[in-house]
């Protein structure tokens, strides 16, 4: 019996959502009053296995395999259900990134399990788990029961505090999985990034996001009138920059860029969290929206409820003249 | 070709959500519904597909009878014909049952491609594509931004966090979940709308399967941040915000 967590990493480094998985598993492992192991997988995990001994695990797996040195989901899948089917733990707890996106479903329905994706807290209630998941983009909760043994579990990037590295270090121990090349199907090709970034919106100071709320392309003179009153840089959400209204050099989130300014204005954006985890390292957040209900005011410092094409004149005015 | 798309009808996305009695879910008797969002992404790609290397596209819809709409739509943009699974209000599981119902529509259609959109916007699985590569033994990839297929395979651009991509080559058949935005969306014509009244609509019964996990409440999110809401008069707001930008965040 015991909690396991799958690590991910990439290239030799640590994803540093691995780390808030393991707190989890902790807690889990805690709960049910019993160990706690986290898995290492790549090609060669030697050295990052010796630095993940030290997050306070009682063991660390180390699952090598040439096959795995280029994530794939097919490598991935065979080589965790042999080991899950091995080790049989009472609960698999992964984190929410894209990986364990395009592999954890798979290996869930591989064990004939239900994957519990997107966990933003959890309860234990009569000593059954009780998992919370966003609906609605975060608009509303839920709470999730049933998911059986092993409960295979994903976590959200930021909603548990990280493990913290201690001074001892857990034992580590090989797993062999046997996986044969025919079983990998797809053919992954280098990673590559677009072009050259021509803005670092993470040392801007001042950042005014606009996002869907604007309706139309030609109202963003508005933010931009926002933007130059308190000299800010402009930036946007996905959807803005996939219609072309703006470079996608100035998206902002999980896929765009990660900001951290004093001021972080966030325009008509509703505040979902691949868009939360590109901004919530902002210091001081304000939020415009007419939905009073909008997930982004969760994050705010401060709000305006109301009609954007109202508020940001207003606004833009008051502005200018404290400023004068 | 064969392309089938897997489409969802979703809550409309300015839907006011209303917790319903019992707390058991939402109050349904005031929502409008629509195709979701990352699922119309997938049906474009699909009929854009279809327009360069002919074939045929097939929208395989579960859900109760309301989502006629959402299939009617898919067929005036393009689509050539349609399943509809029939499903209770309500009584949908979890995404591994709901994956396993539609496998077995999609089982003995055997397409080339299956396209899903990367998750629904009512409860953000982000399974579905997924589930059903693994129970029809088809290869898969993820947040799709580009698909280009070339004989017995396929050769797409996946999005990795940060604002990395990568190309994969699948072989064929291959399930694909598509990112929302990476096309410009097509509006169904009259004429499309006409014609589709003659498509066909095979609606069968969906198949018993068990779910894992149970919703057993839903609520409104608790605050958790002290925020400082202003939501009087656009002007007044300004004012109120400005002043605590100068003297309580000292930003201005
Ligand atoms: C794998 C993946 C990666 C992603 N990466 C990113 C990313 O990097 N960055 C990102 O931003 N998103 C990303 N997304 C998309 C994300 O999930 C959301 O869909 C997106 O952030 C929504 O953008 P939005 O808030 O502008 O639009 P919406 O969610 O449509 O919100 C619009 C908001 O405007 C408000 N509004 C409308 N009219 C007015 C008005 N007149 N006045 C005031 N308010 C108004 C509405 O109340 C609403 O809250 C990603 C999604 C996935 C699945």
């Amino acid at each position: 019996m015991s909690v396991l967590v799958v690590l991910e990493q990439r290239g030799g480094k640590w994803n540093r959502q691995s780390f808030e998985a393991l707190a989890v598993g902790q807690r889990m492992a805690e709960a049910a009053s019993t160990n706690l192991q986290a898995v290492a997988m790549g090609g060669s995990v030697d050295a990052l296995a010796r630095e993940a001994a030290a997050y306070g695990a009682d063991k660390v797996i180390a699952l090598e395999h040439p096959l795995l040195n280029e994530y794939t989901p097919d490598g991935y899948t065979a080589a965790l259900e042999q080991l899950i089917r091995d080790i049989n733990p009472t609960t698999v707890v992964f984190p929410h990134t894209y990986q364990v996106r395009d592999f954890g479903p798979k290996l869930a329905t591989r064990l004939g399990q239900p994957f519990v994706s997107d966990v933003v807290d959890i309860r234990v209630e009569s000593g059954h788990p009780v998992f919370v998941r966003q609906l609605f983009q975060g608009k509303m909760n839920a709470d999730v029961e049933g998911a059986g043994a092993p409960a295979l579990l994903s976590v959200q990037a930021g909603a548990f505090r990280a493990a913290q590295a201690g001074s001892s270090a857990s034992p580590i121990e090989r797993f062999e999985a046997k996986i044969d090349p025919g079983q990998v199907r797809s053919r992954p090709e280098a990673p590559f990034r677009e072009g050259q970034r021509s803005i670092d919106l993470g040392a801007a100071e001042m950042i005014v996001s606009v996002g869907r709320g604007i309706g139309e392309k030609e109202n963003l003179g508005l933010v931009e009138q926002l933007a130059e009153a308190l000299g800010a840089e402009l930036a946007a959400s996905r959807p803005i920059c996939d219609s072309g209204w703006l470079p996608m050099e100035r998206q902002v989130g999980s896929s765009g860029q990660t900001v951290s300014p004093k001021v972080y204005v966030a325009v008509g954006i509703s505040g979902a969290i691949q868009h939360l985890v590109g901004m919530k390292g902002s210091k001081t957040v304000v939020a415009i929206n007419k939905d009073e209900s909008a997930p982004i005011f969760e994050s705010a410092d401060y709000g305006i409820v109301g009609d954007l094409f109202e508020v940001l004149p207003a606004l833009i005015e008051e502005i200018k003249k404290v400023k004068a | 070709m064969k392309i089938i798309v897997s489409v969802k009808q979703v809550p409309a996305r300015d839907s006011a959500l209303r917790v319903n009695d019992d707390g058991s879910w939402l109050d349904q008797s005031d929502l409008t519904y629509e195709m979701n969002e990352p699922d119309a992404y997938a049906l474009e790609e699909a009929l854009q597909l279809k327009e360069k290397l002919g074939g045929e596209v097939v929208v395989l819809c579960a859900g109760p009878q309301r989502v006629q709409q959402t299939i009617r739509e898919a067929l005036a943009k393009g689509a050539d014909r349609a399943i509809h699974v029939e499903m209770d209000e309500g009584a949908y599981g979890d995404a591994l049952a709901v994956g396993r119902i539609l496998a077995n529509a999609l089982q003995p259609e055997s397409p080339d491609l299956v396209l899903t959109g990367l998750q629904s916007d009512d409860m953000g699985y982000g399974q579905t594509g997924v589930i059903l590569a693994e129970l029809l033994g088809y290869a898969h990839a993820t947040i799709v931004m580009e698909v280009e297929p070339a004989g017995d395979s396929v050769r797409v651009k996946r999005e990795l966090e940060d604002g990395w991509y990568q190309n994969v080559v699948l072989p064929l058949p291959a399930v694909l979940t598509i990112q929302s935005g990476i096309k410009k969306l097509r509006y169904a014509t009259l004429m499309g709308i006409k014609k589709a009244k003659a498509k066909e609509i095979r609606v069968i019964s969906a198949a018993r399967v068990e779910a894992g996990t149970s919703i057993e409440r839903v609520y409104l999110p608790q605050k958790s941040k002290q925020s400082q809401i202003f939501s009087g008069e656009p002007k007044q707001a300004a004012q109120q915000l400005v002043e605590k930008l100068r003297f309580e965040a000292r930003v201005l």
